[in-house]
């Protein structure tokens, strides 16, 4: 699939200070009946995000005009749970493009970078100082730079580095996917399954 | 050669490249499908002009969104009929075998894999379901993928994964009376948290995984994903051996024989090591209750709910107990539930059915309780009705429901309404997970039995 590349990203941010949020939050069973992978970002967070009768919820963090930005910064473990890449879909189709969290989970994590979303791990200390930062100025932006593989609070310089494997950064730098890799080893792939006794 | 473990024998097997700082390109033996995760990849692979390179390696069922009763009707939500349809015209088309509503073999992915010998030992199997860990009970490396790799397994037959680090969890000693495979696994996951195995794969070891029933092994391997693991397996025996020998995939003759050798081969050298190892011992468990919003939140049954000073986690442990209703330090014991559900890939089969029964014999379901007994598959449904099962269930008050997912993640008509009490023995307890509000208890099917009949959270001890 096409995504955007992803370089430098320099935004706002929104801040999530829950731990644990699972696939089922981000988003809920009852929106995976499409057959096309667009407009998830209108159910993201659904049941945190709205009422029953559909109105916004006003102190959810993202119906709160105080808060906005292409960087969600989230609670330790987030993404646990299901397997469903919607997750991931929902979280970039709304706008952002990076998670920043302690702790991802592991098929989330995976998933998010197949699609173009980038999740930084920071230490639960930087996390916290990113915390601190937003409650005391939402504005405050912080800058990820994935060629230097950095995570700055511009506000403060405090920054940290992140760990990304170097063949996915190549990949989300340039908005590269795995399967065309995939589709140009048929031969190798062919020659395995040849010797491979299932 | 240096000592392996069970996991390095089967993922080494499997690496068909390495990449320099990259992820091992790693070849997929058994690829389940289902029609909620796999439209978005046929359409994926339809816009590259690609084609299934292995089609006969990838099985497709329906379960996720189908209705539990009148499957003969054309299914009434016109979204599910939608991806159920977008399944079978993707699965003709690329010749992949499908067992769809109808099928005599139709049931959940994870169920049905296992029963026709699909799943075998030394195998490498992804279904875009975080339960497929599932099938490691059997020895293989089973787990979960997104939607693009789905498509990655479709075009190449293989994913880009780095590999995991290694977890042994070791159980000696002899269960207590009362405490089912589920209790272990809901033990394990209350112990080292719902996050506590994130980038592992985990091995179970001991003399309480060799005792135990394969359906057993696949009820603790189903659950693997709730502690964060990306997997968990367990070493084949003669036992697994046992289980598969004459369903329909399995090897025949000559190649049984030679399956089988290879087989024996599949488990970890002594001296071999892993990154974390973790000991407990089968007296320490007792029947199970979760009281939060995620797996590992959950406690022996006779014990109560901790106080938020002994638990992480401040601010989402009160949000978590106020989405439950419940207090820190109250009882389980006693509470007041409206619902159960039996079924999913976690406890969806024969033995569940039977456990269930053993409780409810000669007893009558609660009146306050609706109860939602579900088989993984038609094999299941047929195995209850000749086994004379469905017969103590319907002298007790119950009805039986046909195949499907069900109420695990509610995506069919069967949720638990807002704010009421659902004891479950599916997977996940997460906050709307059955239903919008729902408030899940993760339990046995004891443990389900017992609050079926009695209408209260019960510790089924009493009736064994």
């Amino acid at each position: 699939m096409a995504y955007d590349k992803f370089t430098i990203l320099q935004s706002s941010a929104v801040p999530m200070p829950l731990e644990n949020v699972d696939t089922d939050q981000i988003i809920p069973a009852r929106f995976l009946k499409a057959t096309e992978r667009k407009g998830f970002g209108d159910n993201l967070f659904r049941d945190w995000r709205y009422n029953n009768d559909d109105s916004p919820k006003a102190d959810f963090v993202l119906n709160n005009p105080t808060y906005s930005g292409k960087i969600l910064v989230a609670g330790r473990n987030f993404g646990s749970g299901s397997s469903r890449e919607h997750a991931a879909w929902a979280i970039y189709d709304y706008g952002f493009r990076c998670v920043v969290s302690s702790f991802f989970a592991d098929i989330f994590k995976n998933n998010s970078i197949n699609v173009g979303l980038l999740p930084v791990q920071v230490t639960p200390e930087f996390l916290d100082k990113i915390f601190q930062t937003i409650e005391q100025d939402p504005k405050t932006e912080l800058e990820v730079n994935l060629a230097d593989q950095t995570i700055t609070i511009l506000a403060t310089g405090e920054q940290e580095s992140f760990a990304i494997n170097g063949y996915k950064k190549h990949n989300l730098m340039n908005g590269f996917d795995d399967i065309d890799y995939l589709r140009a080893m048929k031969e190798e792939i062919g020659a395995y399954a040849e010797k491979s006794m299932y | 050669m240096s000592k392996q473990t069970l996991f390095d024998k089967v993922w080494d097997a499997h690496v068909v490249r390495k990449i320099e700082d990259g992820p091992d390109v790693f070849f997929i033996d058994r690829h389940f499908i289902h029609e909620v995760t796999s439209p978005v990849a046929f359409n994926g692979l339809e816009s590259r002009g690609a084609d299934v390179l292995f089609p006969e390696r990838t099985f497709a069922t329906a379960d996720h969104n189908t209705p539990t009763i009148n499957q003969h009707l054309p299914v009434a939500d016109p979204l599910s009929a939608n991806q159920l349809h977008a399944l079978e015209t993707n699965t003709a088309k690329y010749g992949i075998s499908h067992w769809g509503l109808g099928h005599a073999k139709n049931g959940i992915v994870h169920v049905i894999g296992p029963e026709n010998g699909i799943t075998q030992p030394g195998m490498t199997i992804v279904c875009g379901d975080s339960h497929t860990s599932t099938h490691g009970a059997f020895g293989a490396i089973a787990f979960g993928i997104g939607t693009s790799e789905v498509e990655m397994v479709l075009a190449s037959q293989c994913i880009m994964q780095p590999k995991p680090k290694k977890m042994r969890i070791t159980i000696n000693g002899k269960l207590g009376k009362g405490v089912l495979p589920k209790d272990v696994v809901l033990y394990i996951i209350s112990q080292i948290s719902a996050s506590g195995a994130t980038g592992y794969f985990v091995e179970y070891a001991g003399e309480v995984f060799e005792d135990m029933s394969m359906e057993g092994r696949m009820t603790v391997c189903n659950m693997s994903i709730e502690m964060g693991a990306r997997g968990g397996m367990i070493a084949p025996d003669e036992k697994t051996f046992a289980y598969l020998k004459g369903r329909d995939q399995s090897p025949k003759g000559e190649a049984w024989d030679k399956a089988v050798e290879y087989w024996k081969t599949l488990k970890t050298d002594e001296d071999a090591e892993f990154d974390l190892e973790y000991t407990y011992d089968a007296a320490d468990i007792e029947p199970q209750i979760t009281y939060g919003t995620n797996p590992g939140m959950g406690t022996g049954i006779s014990q109560s709910i901790p106080s938020a000073a002994e638990v992480e986690g401040g601010a989402s442990y009160a949000k978590s107990l106020s989405y439950m209703g419940f207090a820190e330090e109250e009882s389980m014991l006693g509470k007041p539930i409206d619902f159960v559900f039996l079924g999913s890939c976690t406890n969806g089969r024969i033995e569940d059915f039977r456990a269930f029964a053993s409780i409810v014999k000669g007893r009558k379901k609660a009146d306050n309780v609706t109860a939602w007994l579900v088989p993984g598959s038609h094999v299941v449904e047929s195995q209850i009705k000749d086994e004379g099962i469905l017969d103590v269930l319907t002298e007790a008050g119950f009805e039986l429901r046909q195949p499907g997912c069900s109420a695990c993640l509610a995506m069919n008509d069967d949720k638990v309404p807002a704010g009421k009490y659902a004891v479950s023995t599916s997977n996940r307890n997460f906050e709307g997970r059955q239903g919008p509000g729902a408030r899940t208890l993760l339990a046995s099917p004891f443990v389900a039995a017992a609050a079926a009949v009695t209408g209260v959270v019960s510790d089924p001890r009493q009736f064994l």
